[in-house]
């Protein structure tokens, strides 16, 4: 065995917690766990039922593999995998939103696509016959009056926002509407189209801040 | 060394080829030596609103197979002494000449004329491609229709991937229309356009008749159209010249009657 310890096993008030090394390879990993259970951690392994936890910190793992850690723990009778959790899917997701988030000007005119993976500001206007499509938001700052699919991999959490919204039909994620057969977007103020139980709904944009819940720092008072 | 200007639309009816005739025979009238090019070949009309049918020997496809020169098939307008056509043959397709090969014939007229205007098919294919190919810079022309304007967009967008500057023409406004909301104003569409405004020419049925008889509108003066294309070619010059009021102006006796406030 190598000095370096790539399982940390905790105990807790209901379990054990296995923290897995994020930076090593797989094999490395199932080898000291196998290792640990059978030959260094055995005290562990007698007694009563134990729950554990799993940390594979900012690995992320197929869903095979998962099982075989699974299998491998669940070998010695008394321990039961109750989360095998990993902080990459949540951080990887969030990191390549900002990432992938891409700033562009011009005019998307009749006949032209633009496509991209992540989020899009555009600063200029969808025409008729122009389409936009992202895996992410859409934020137009000028009038989007073609077509705009935001979310178009699937994301349902995805908005389309635009200073004038008029467009000739929206996409988010897999739903589909065409306005204005249903629904009509008032004034000339600043609007974004979002889904509602699967349905899209049209909303001002302050009111964007409620439905995303995110906290606000101000200075001052 | 002249300009090549290429009157484009990408939707048909809109008067491309009205607008072509009229700019050409405008500009020809200020004192230009001006050229114009039909490149709608299997489907040629310039030569047609012009009345210069009767007098075409070679065309454009004769000239870029090299089985005539260039001066040869160039026809002579009836009017003026420096007003040339180019016209497109009737019996080939439009697959039939190259871009390069309209390129060239372009470059050749530009060194001889102060403006060379290019009459471009409908559609945006090989022949829009041909017809752009040599051209400095683009009117677009459109007409106050959802569909033009549509079409119209997809050319602005066409002409800037090919790095020409284009402007904008809208033709057969119907002032009383547009004022009752039935008819798209100016304003929208440059909105949803976002290109200069070259000019408006409102609609008008002496541009039929002109047509029809091979004179183009323009020559004769009481006519607004004719006025409306008389200012475009002079904005082509570089002059400033305002935007024509689409609204007839109230007769003397009205204003009378409006002053007096018992309109």
């Amino acid at each position: 065995m190598t000095d370096k310890q790539r399982i940390t096993i905790k105990g807790v008030k209901d379990g054990l917690i296995f923290l897995f090394d994020d930076q090593c390879e797989l094999s490395e990993l199932m080898e000291e766990l196998q290792f640990k259970l059978e030959k260094s951690h055995q005290q562990l392994l007698s007694g009563p039922l134990v729950h554990v936890h799993v940390r594979l910190g900012a690995r992320s793992l197929e869903e095979e593999d998962k099982e075989r850690i699974r299998s491998l723990i669940r070998q010695k009778g008394n321990l039961l995998v109750q989360s095998i959790e990993s902080e990459a899917a949540a951080e990887e997701g969030d990191e390549a939103g900002m990432q992938a988030f891409k700033l562009m000007t011009g005019m998307i005119r009749s006949g032209q696509t633009v496509e991209h993976d992540g989020s899009l500001l555009l600063l200029g206007d969808v025409n008729p016959g122009g389409t936009v499509r992202c895996t992410g938001d859409i934020y137009v700052l000028g009038a989007l009056r073609g077509m705009a699919h935001a979310g178009c991999e699937g994301r349902e959490e995805a908005i389309i926002a635009a200073s004038l919204l008029r467009p000739t039909q929206l996409r988010i994620a897999d739903v589909i509407s065409r306005p204005p057969e249903e629904w009509m977007s008032g004034d000339a103020s600043m609007e974004y189209a979002y889904l509602e139980d699967g349905r899209m709904q049209i909303d001002k944009m302050n009111q964007l801040a409620r439905m995303r819940k995110e906290t606000m720092l101000f200075k001052g008072v | 060394m002249g300009e090549a200007i290429v009157i484009t639309s990408g939707k048909g009816g809109v008067g491309k080829t009205t607008t072509s005739a009229n700019l050409g025979t405008a500009l020809a009238l200020l004192g230009k030596k001006v050229a114009m090019v039909d490149t709608d070949i299997g489907l040629r009309n310039l030569d047609v609103v012009m009345g210069l049918e009767n007098r075409i020997i070679y065309d454009l496809v004769d000239v870029a197979e090299g089985r005539c020169r260039l001066q040869q098939a160039l026809v002579k307008d009836k009017r003026f002494e420096e007003l040339y056509m180019l016209p497109a043959a009737q019996t080939k397709d439009k697959s039939d000449v190259t871009p390069e090969q309209v390129k060239d014939i372009v470059l050749e007229l530009k060194r001889e004329y102060d403006y060379v205007i290019i009459d471009c098919p409908a559609g945006i294919e090989q022949g829009f491609r041909n017809a752009v190919a040599g051209a400095d810079r683009a009117i677009v022309v459109t007409t106050p229709e959802n569909a033009a304007v549509r079409d119209a967009d997809r050319v602005i967008g066409l002409l800037e991937g090919s790095k020409v500057p284009a402007k904008l023409v809208v033709n057969r406004i119907r002032p009383a229309m547009v004022k009752s909301g039935e008819m798209l104003d100016i304003d929208e569409i440059c909105q949803v356009l976002a290109v200069d405004l070259l000019g408006i020419v409102p609609d008008d049925e002496r541009v039929i008749k002109a047509a029809n008889s091979g004179e183009p509108t323009v020559m004769d003066p009481s006519s607004r159209a004719a006025i409306a294309y008389r200012n475009i070619a002079r904005r082509i010059l570089g002059d400033m010249v305002p935007l024509m009021q689409l609204e007839e102006r109230p007769g003397r006796l009205r204003r009378l009657v409006k002053f007096l406030g018992m309109g």
